[in-house]
């Protein structure tokens, strides 16, 4: 589902980043790894926050979303109970994940479609460009999808010599500019108007010479540009937001059009799909078409809504087939703390809701899934050693809002202590840091006499202080007093305090 | 009620107003207050940044230490901090329960059943709201996002701070939104911290109050350094102090240390 939520006024005049690399229109450019990439994030976003622009733009950007959300969400007055029905249905999908994605295989198989399966990224891969080159064509049009961003599949399929062009106009707009998403939903949230109509200007054809930057001239001109390809193309690739075991179902939901547009025309249509996105039976979907308009572009209901099981003669694609992408989603529902983020629709709520999202934008992240729910999927799925569990505030705004009920800070925190775990066999300077302060902090804490005696180091900063505060401390206390003060240190703890006053008595 | 104090380590250390003046406090609505001087922290930091191991120690003086309150020894732990009790509530037990300490967790969560927050102890235990507290300011009240999500407080703090005689509670902007300290995130991702910092700023200088309060010293020592840092002279004061300054005996926002009693 996309809105037009991505393309907000521009305040400032500033067209693409004027220190981008030549040949780019200031996007962060396609990585080898689309689910891992770029600096670290505390750098990525340090780099981020310099950019005003973006800040704004993110600001107002979430800012109206989260109360749209929070509006229609209020309508409904069984919400805490759909929630936990969602959870329940993902929770059961999780448990007995083989005998449904075998139910659906059966179904789809049964109904015309063909079902593939895919380990990894490069089988995925694959197999799609294996499939559309059986049809003889170097164009195929695609409807927004995560799961073939997440395999670079736009990428791979361009070494084969096949065009694969975005339909969703955000994620077009990314893919002219040669950029990576930054938001699940509205990948295009960190441009503003100037900077699409540049995009347009450079990269499409047969964009209008004197195209500007007022919203709607800007949608007509893809428009056009889209419509010729609609038509002409004889394939279509797909993501899925649910796919239903018990009747071979798959549904997609968006806001355009253009998404019916690709499931509809081409005679060919190749669905990519994460093996979670199951739903046991047809009814489920009541549950879920209720939790996901409303949380993600708070509609209450969104406009496109399309089903297809199968092939039917004579009636839209006639060869459909189903490639069932695993890519490290079953090492993490072997785990148990981390499992639950499979629940994830993928509505974006979290992102919306999220401070720190608010402030640095998707790209720092350095995934494609970036948020909150990308902290915890994007290191449970690689399984490497990363920054972004530590993210996070741990302020629960985005479990608050999950429509699944996924408790991101406590898998958060399950995730530091892999990190810590990580650290452990192969630590750096800075892991080496922490790990002496934490065994210190420990000792200190352990202990009511320890602490005493601990309690009163702080004292000895008084001889620094004046008028009251600490305005610079050396490192690594300097990373506190960079952008705060720090206030004078008590003469007196508590607990000295409340000693004397007992021995008073 | 015999009420055990949990000072917290941040308070105990750094901001020893609060838990003296919850003493003054419950002392002053007739309550005994004992402070378990084995106490030390509640592990928070250490879960928090994924040193597990480092925690248990930590967790099991903690459990050690409160542990008489489920023999009822004491009514009650009250402890001035929504993330600290959010912490003994939430992340105690599961700690010992990894360690392999099924029966330690077991007294986890005994002590935790009969552990509170501050606002939580006035309102839901002793059944006060209007404390008799007097202090005539302008006040704006941040709720931390620890009592606001972790704990569910809602509005028990403004109940209580809208009962103080003389005090003007001035609504804030984005007032949910995290202040940005989120204990070694500050240091971890110092500079988007920072920036959070600089909008919760902004925002409290948009109410044009003296005193901005909240019921955690943690939230209170970030938002307050960055509100000194800016130069604004709005003072950080724990929800605690409001509440124990009295007509006889007034708190003065200027007066950082000295709790009169
Ligand atoms: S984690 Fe929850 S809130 Fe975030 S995108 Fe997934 S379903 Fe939505």
């Amino acid at each position: 589902m996309s809105t037009f939520l991505g393309m907000p006024a521009m305040r400032a005049g500033r067209g693409p980043s004027p220190d981008a690399a030549p040949g780019t229109l200031g996007g962060v450019g396609r990585p080898e790894d689309p689910l891992h990439w770029g600096a670290t994030f505390p750098d990525a976003a340090k780099a981020a926050l310099e950019n005003e622009q973006l800040r704004r733009n993110l600001g107002n950007a979430t800012r109206t979303i989260r109360t749209k959300r929070a509006r229609v969400v209020g309508e409904v007055p069984d919400w805490e109970a759909l929630r936990d029905a969602g959870s329940a249905i993902k929770a059961d999908v999780l448990a007995r994940l083989p005998e449904l994605l075998e139910t659906l295989e059966r179904n789809v198989t049964a109904r015309g479609g063909v079902v593939h399966w895919a380990r990894d990224a490069a089988e995925a891969n694959r197999i799609v460009a294996d499939l559309v080159r059986a049809k003889e064509t170097d164009e195929v049009v695609k409807v927004k999808s995560m799961a073939t961003q997440e395999i670079g599949l736009n990428e791979a399929l361009a070494e084969e010599g096949i065009a694969a062009v975005e339909t969703d106009l955000a994620e077009l707009i990314v893919q002219l500019a040669d950029d990576m998403p930054s938001h699940i939903l509205v990948p295009a949230i960190h441009r503003n108007r100037t900077e699409i109509r540049d995009i347009f200007l450079e990269r499409m054809a047969d964009a209008p010479p004197d195209l500007t930057d007022v919203p709607r001239e800007l949608a007509m001109a893809a428009r056009a540009h889209l419509r010729r390809k609609f038509l002409s193309a004889k394939v279509a690739i797909s993501g899925a937001n649910f796919a239903v075991a018990d009747t071979g179902t798959l549904a997609v939901v968006e806001s355009e059009g253009n998404g019916r547009m690709c499931l509809t025309l081409p005679e060919t249509l190749i669905t990519v799909m994460g093996i979670e996105k199951l739903v046991p039976t047809f009814d489920d979907l009541e549950v879920f078409l209720q939790l996901l308009p409303r949380s993600s572009t708070g509609e209450r209901m969104n406009p496109y809504t399309s089903m297809w099981t199968g092939v039917t003669p004579g009636d839209g694609p006639q060869e459909f087939h189903l490639v069932l992408l695993d890519n490290g989603r079953t090492k993490v529902l072997a785990d148990e703390a981390g499992r639950s983020a499979l629940h994830c629709i993928r509505c974006s709520a979290c992102l919306n809701v999220c401070p720190v999202y608010e402030r640095v934008g998707g790209h720092a992240y350095g995934s494609v899934y970036p948020g909150p729910i990308g902290a915890i999927l994007t290191p449970q799925l690689t399984g490497e050693k990363s920054d972004l569990p530590y993210a996070s505030t741990l302020c629960g705004a985005c479990y608050e809002v999950c429509p699944v009920k996924i408790d991101i800070p406590s898998i958060l925190v399950e995730l530091r202590a892999r990190e810590v775990a990580l650290a452990g066999s192969a630590p750096d300077a800075g892991d080496r840091v922490w790990k002496a302060a934490m065994k210190a902090a420990s000792f200190a804490m352990a202990d009511g006499d320890r602490f005493r005696r601990a309690a009163r180091v702080p004292r000895a900063l008084r001889a620094i202080s004046r008028h009251g505060v600490i305005k610079r401390l050396p490192f690594p206390g300097s990373l506190w007093t960079r952008s705060r003060d720090l206030p004078e240190p008590p003469k007196q703890t508590f607990r000295d305090w409340w000693a004397e006053r007992e021995d008073e008595r | 009620m015999r009420i055990a104090l949990a000072a917290t380590c941040i308070a105990d250390a750094m901001f020893p107003q609060a838990p003296k003046a919850v003493v003054t406090l419950l002392e002053r609505l007739g309550h005994e207050v004992v402070f378990p001087p084995a106490q030390a922290c509640c592990g928070q930091m250490h879960v928090n940044t994924g040193y597990l191991a480092e925690a248990v120690p930590v967790v099991r003086n903690h459990v050690r230490t409160f542990a008489p309150v489920a023999d009822g020894e004491w009514d009650a732990v009250v402890v001035p901090s929504g993330s600290c009790t959010g912490s003994i509530r939430h992340q105690q037990r599961m700690v010992l329960e990894g360690a392999g300490l099924p029966a330690e967790a077991r007294a986890a969560t005994a002590v935790a059943e009969r552990t509170y927050e501050l606002s939580e102890l006035l309102v839901d235990v002793l059944g006060v709201t209007d404390v008799g507290a007097w202090f005539p300011h302008r006040v704006t009240y941040h709720p931390t996002c620890h009592s606001l999500r972790m704990l569910g407080v809602g509005d028990k703090p403004e109940r209580l701070l809208r009962a103080v005689e003389g005090l003007e509670l001035v609504p804030l902007e984005q007032a949910e939104g995290c202040c940005g300290f989120g204990g070694t995130f500050s240091l971890k991702n110092a500079d988007t911290s920072a920036a959070m910092l600089d909008d919760k700023v902004a925002n409290v200088v948009e109410t044009g109050a003296e005193v901005l309060t909240a019921g955690d010293w943690s939230c209170l020592m970030h938002i307050g350094g960055g509100l000194s840092r800016a130069g604004t002279g709005v003072r950080p004061m724990h929800l605690g102090e409001i509440l124990a300054s009295t007509r006889e005996a007034p708190v003065h926002p200027a007066d950082r240390e000295e709790v009169s009693r």
